[in-house]
């Protein structure tokens, strides 16, 4: 009981220690601003965490970054091409289209294109198989099958 | 026929595309900064603090600039090699001593020796960001006109040195300035 006990207040230390750093802001769209765009980039050391949510000391650093660049009024558009110039669109959790992501961003679709048509030929080929047919002798003994069926339903 | 053929190349494929994705690393992000003029800075000098070091005192030189801390463990793996490549004055290798303390980064050099030319002291990293730099160490390779021509994120081994970077600054000082 007792280790489970210094297991949470462990638990709760380390909670506690992330994202440490307060910002003030002028206003709240600043504010929103900066939220938003530290979830929109991504921290370089710990590469599956964004800005946000990393506490490596380079993250701190460029939250700080986004911090007074805020600060100075920058656009988001300033602040996200500052990064980009220097960590380059890996830094993006969104990459811009083009040539070399394009396939990062139509693939998917393409691969739900080709899965869609193979499904469609699946059924097509089982329906054609499924249809059989029907020498004379055979159709003429399903018509008077039919027909017996219809003469004792209907008395 | 196909019903066996068909499974065993979409097999084929993803082992293939699986294999490609072993061999990348992915700390390997491309740096934008290729074929860029070198950001400018204006430093002072870690064991001369009056005196500076700026990349356009550099101009008309091929350089490396080495980022290093001596709270960086691979920079200490990559420190003989440096030191190697120092003696041999081929080069002048700049550091850039990122996010450290000046007496603890003086120590370090004065016990594993000093294959730096100069070594600017980046206390708050600042010049860092600019450099594109989120793994220490690097190292950049830097033409006569003062643009970054290659980028080794990690700590070098004889193997880079050999194989990439000498190469590299041998062609490029055969370049006009």
């Amino acid at each position: 009981m007792r280790k489970f006990i210094l297991f949470l207040v462990l638990l709760w230390s380390t909670s506690a220690l992330a994202g440490v750093e307060v910002h003030k802001f002028d206003n709240p769209e600043q504010e929103q601003q900066y939220n938003r765009l530290v979830a929109e980039l991504r921290c370089l050391v710990c590469q599956n965490q964004n800005l946000a949510d990393s506490n490596a000391e380079l993250a701190q650093d460029l939250r700080q970054e986004v911090y007074e660049m805020i600060q100075n009024g920058a656009t988001d558009q300033e602040i996200v091409s500052f990064m980009v110039a220097r960590y380059g669109d890996f830094v993006l959790y969104r990459p811009p289209f083009k040539s070399t992501t394009a396939f990062l961003w139509i693939g998917p679709f393409i691969i739900l294109a080709v899965g869609f048509v193979i499904l469609l030929m699946f059924i097509r080929k089982r329906r054609q198989s499924a249809a059989v047919e029907l020498d004379e002798t055979e159709q003429a003994r399903a018509q008077q099958l039919l027909n017996d069926n219809n003469e004792t339903d209907t008395p | 026929m196909w019903r066996y053929l068909v499974p065993l190349g979409i097999f084929v494929v993803l082992v293939v595309f699986l294999g490609i994705g072993l061999k990348l690393d992915p700390r390997e992000v491309p740096s934008p900064l290729i074929g860029k003029a070198a950001p400018a800075f204006t430093l002072p000098k870690l064991q001369q603090p009056e005196q500076t070091v700026s990349p356009a005192d550099y101009k008309g030189r091929v350089w490396l600039l080495n980022v290093w801390a001596s709270w960086c463990v691979s920079c200490r793996a990559e420190h003989p090699v440096l030191n190697q490549l120092a003696r041999s004055s081929e080069v002048p290798i700049i550091g850039l001593n990122y996010k450290d303390g000046r007496e603890v980064a003086q120590q370090w050099l004065r016990q594993l020796g000093d294959p730096y030319t100069a070594s600017a002291f980046d206390e708050d990293g600042r010049v860092g960001i600019d450099w594109g730099v989120y793994g220490v160490p690097e190292t950049f390779v830097i033409d006569k006109r003062g643009n970054i021509r290659y980028k080794h994120t990690g700590p070098v081994d004889q193997k880079a040195v050999m194989e990439k970077i000498m190469p590299l600054v041998h062609a490029l000082e055969k370049e006009p300035a």
